[in-house]
């Protein structure tokens, strides 16, 4: 099969999927393969949380006081983590799609683009009052339990029942 | 090499690194880099709703809650056999403002006079905790995304959404950290 005929039935694939359109519903990460692999082929994404939960702590981003020096401008430090985050992935998604590169399982990717909707603008607002509150987004929860912090469970167990909140009052707030 | 490992890592460091999870999740699965979905996924998994909102197929996106749980373990692990034991260096005139509401604690991630278990029976730290939780579950749902998803992962498309998401979590940010959170700790 050649490489357009393949690049379209993914995104035939992506798009024309029944669960595609609920899912969609205000999430900006949307990629997904075809392929079925069984269960435990999710180990790969528990070892790349693991790395990415270890770089979290050593990097102190989820640290509660670094977070209000960088809502206070006091330090350069969370503006260097994320902002080289983004230009190492930036550069790598350029790669990835100048050079057509594909999955290990040589799947095409694809990436969906969202429309701007209020929600980015009111629930944006929201999740900074919050992450300025917590100094958690929630990656960091999840490392900040894992550290000891326990009582982070019941910042977590909120941001659930916020999350749950947000899907049942849905229809009825502004996009 | 445990030494290196130990101290906090620079910015110039974590920050790449962080940035490749993106490559990483694509190229080793066809995954979008977002952690706040995982919370959507929960909801959706454990908690009964008639919401359309809820109603796919979770099962679909298990990869993401394998994920969170490796962060939880890599938690685990960077605070056990990795942590510095050197307390957070923080700017001086942060220790000043901390100093003034009785924060002195410099030794875990979050302050210890805060978030703690006997902290959740003061109005101070349920507002914190269980508010400031709320918000984060709230807010990224209604953004489409949080740090992750937005910031790093939408950025990294240059999509215009994720650019206005991430202004608006910054002003949120300097909004609360500024004017609000000083009114709460002083409870």
């Amino acid at each position: 099969m050649s490489a357009t005929t393949k690049a379209q039935q993914h995104h035939d694939f992506l798009t024309g999927n029944a669960d595609f359109e609920v899912r969609s519903l205000d999430a900006v990460c949307l990629n997904e393969s075809e392929l079925k692999h069984p269960w435990w082929y999710n180990f790969k994404y528990m070892i790349t949380g693991i790395l990415f939960g270890i770089l979290l702590i050593k990097a102190e981003v989820i640290s509660w006081f670094r977070i209000q020096e960088m809502f206070r401008l006091q330090s350069f430090h969370m503006y260097g983590v994320i902002g080289s985050a983004v230009v190492v992935g930036i550069i790598s998604v350029w790669i990835i799609k100048k050079f057509h590169i594909k999955t290990i399982y040589g799947e095409p990717i694809e990436f969906v683009t969202r429309k701007l909707n209020k929600g980015n603008v009111i629930g944006g607002l929201l999740f900074g009052f919050g992450w300025a509150l917590t100094g958690a987004c929630p990656g960091p929860l999840f490392a900040q339990i894992g550290t000891g912090a326990t009582a982070t469970i019941i910042t977590l167990l909120s941001a659930i029942a916020g999350t749950w909140t947000y899907g049942v009052l849905r229809d009825k707030l502004p996009h | 090499m445990i030494e290196w490992l130990r101290q906090p890592w620079p910015w110039y460091v974590a920050g790449p690194v962080i940035g490749l999870m993106v490559p990483v999740l694509l190229i080793i699965g066809n995954k979008s880099f977002g952690i706040s979905s995982s919370l959507r996924h929960i909801c959706a998994a454990c908690l009964p709703s008639k919401a359309p909102f809820f109603n796919y197929e979770w099962k679909n996106e298990i990869w993401n809650l394998f994920l969170v749980g490796g962060i939880l373990l890599g938690g685990i692990i960077a605070g056990q056999w990795l942590s510095s034991p050197d307390a957070v260096q923080i700017n001086p005139k942060l220790a000043a403002e901390l100093s003034s509401y009785g924060i002195s604690n410099y030794n875990n991630l979050v302050p210890a006079e805060l978030f703690t278990w006997p902290a959740l029976l003061s109005a101070k730290g349920l507002i914190l905790m269980a508010g400031g939780g709320f918000l984060v579950g709230f807010g990224t749902r209604y953004a489409g995304g949080c740090t992750s998803g937005h910031s790093i992962m939408g950025l990294s498309t240059l999509q215009l959404p994720s650019l206005v998401a991430t202004c608006c979590f910054m002003a949120g940010g300097f909004i609360v950290a500024n004017l609000i959170l000083p009114l709460i700790l002083k409870l």
